[in-house]
């Protein structure tokens, strides 16, 4: 959503701005965010950075940032903005932008992660967590991360061997099929 | 009491001992769930990281269920479930033209979304003077911790709770006999989705949370999301093996203590299911409350 009435050439900003319904120029940087956000220490750039490269028109920069990827969602920042800015958000649509342009994923086991996640759900319509760690483990070739926790669950039942699928499973598949993003590049 | 009911994934997998906890209790309490037909995942934590329509859509189906069924209101257990649907409750009012680009997404109308409560506002709701009524064990020698995580009082004036100091879940826990403890980790994030891509982040998260919560006292923490209670739970045996001085903690449901204090034994409520082994002692040798 631009508002120039002289020419102006679309850029990541405003596919931004439309994904979040908020303008980026909305953040004074004064880094309130970063100080509260528990995922500081394991990112390279601070969560406020990210926001000023993309006022800089540093697109490239933001997109290829591990940041947007070990953010975790806390909303943490988004609760303690003075300026009303979720930030939040503001992450989720960088990451949508950045695969949009077919950037190369700093964080690949992040990714790979939602996307067996995801995976599931589109087949199934709800999760399934025995098809989830197959699918992680094939994408990521990490067989033999978490082996000691599966046994007891099994045990317990909470694994379940076959998934659940939804009535509803081909409605979900049409979701995902006019949804999901494309890579454009 | 009726209420909708949108149980969540976990519920039927890693957390099942929340879904049967949880079920026991609210009979208990003269609450009657009926569950959303056909219910499906609210896209979690994967789904916003990747696509917004996506994410909207996903909550969307399922608030055009509860609405298609008569549900005026419903409760959703998963922290995680609560905060998508009421994000996107919030959003699909807020922007008309987006709610009708979803509708026409789910091939479903939407018009009068339900009432969304989180497992706390909904307990709330039900009244602490319900639960001391039908309380028959006092678990007094109980020192619990109450962990809220980051998606139950976020992003502030999501509800009635503050966003920083809440108190919701004391008021509940407390209505059990036991005493709650003062602690600085209770919104902190515990790493939640990133538990299997980065484990070595949520093991240094949660055991921060655990430390913090065993140094001010407590012997039991109360979480109100499965992807807490694994991360705190399921993780302690990582926590274990990297750090050898570490003192585990057990970790209860709300629904499990409350069911504790309701007279429900550990294995009815699914507790034996747990990692770390809970053995607080429960006497209803000491304080029998007549019914
Ligand atoms: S707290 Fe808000 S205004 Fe301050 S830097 Fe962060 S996003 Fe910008
Ligand atoms: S939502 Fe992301 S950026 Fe914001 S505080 Fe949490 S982890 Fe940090």
């Amino acid at each position: 959503m631009s508002h120039h009435n002289t020419t102006h050439v679309r850029t990541i900003s405003d596919d931004i701005t439309d994904i979040t319904s908020q303008n980026p120029e909305l953040c004074y940087q004064c880094g309130k965010c970063s100080a509260g956000c528990p995922m500081r220490n394991y990112m390279d750039d601070a969560p406020n950075v990210i926001v000023r490269y993309i006022q800089l028109g540093l697109f490239e920069k933001a997109m290829n940032s591990a940041t947007i990827w070990l953010c975790a969602g806390c909303l943490t920042c988004s609760s303690r903005c003075p300026k009303n800015f979720d930030l939040a958000k503001f992450m989720d649509a960088v990451r949508e932008v950045a695969l949009r342009n077919g950037v190369k994923v700093k964080e690949k086991t992040i990714l790979k992660f939602h996307k067996a996640f995801l995976k599931q759900i589109k087949n199934h319509g709800r999760s399934y967590e025995v098809g989830l760690v197959r699918d992680y483990k094939m994408a990521t070739f990490d067989l033999f991360s978490d082996v000691e926790n599966s046994p007891k669950m099994l045990l317990d039942g909470k694994l379940n061997i076959f998934p659940h699928n939804v009535k509803g499973k081909d409605k979900i598949k049409s979701i995902f099929e006019k949804t999901e993003v494309k890579k454009c590049k | 009491m009726q209420i909708g009911y949108y149980p969540g994934c976990s519920q039927e997998g890693t957390a099942k001992e929340y879904d049967k906890s949880l079920r026991e209790v609210l009979k208990v309490l003269d609450v009657d769930p009926t569950e959303i037909n056909d219910w499906s995942c609210c896209g979690a934590t994967s789904a916003h990281v990747t696509s917004h329509k996506l994410s909207l859509a996903l909550s969307a189906r399922n608030l055009a269920l509860a609405e298609k069924q008569g549900l005026k209101e419903i409760f959703a257990p998963c922290a995680a479930c609560y905060n998508r649907l009421l994000t996107s409750k919030n959003e699909l009012q807020e922007h008309p033209e987006q709610k009708y680009e979803i509708e026409t997404i789910i091939e479903e109308k939407i018009n009068n979304i339900p009432e969304i409560y989180n497992i706390v506002n909904f307990f709330q709701k039900i009244g602490k003077d319900k639960i001391a009524e039908k309380k028959k064990i006092d678990l007094k020698n109980f020192k619990a911790a109450c962990y809220y995580g980051c998606l139950l009082v976020r992003p502030s004036g999501i509800n009635s709770d503050d966003s920083e100091q809440p108190n919701s879940m004391e008021e509940i826990v407390k209505a059990t006999g036991a005493q709650t403890i003062d602690w600085n980790f209770k919104l902190e994030c515990c790493g939640a989705a990133h538990s299997i891509a980065r484990q070595d982040i949520v093991v240094d998260l949660s055991k921060k949370i655990l430390d913090d919560a065993i140094k001010h006292g407590a012997n039991v923490i109360v979480v109100a999301c499965p992807m807490c209670h694994s991360n705190l739970d399921m993780r302690q045996q990582n926590i274990k093996s990297k750090f050898s001085d570490f003192k585990e903690i057990p970790v209860l449901y709300l629904s499990e203590i409350l069911g504790l204090a309701l007279g429900f034994d550990k294995k009815q409520l699914g507790i034996d299911t747990h990692f770390i082994e809970f053995n607080l002692p429960v006497r209803n040798d000491v304080q029998e409350v007549s019914a």
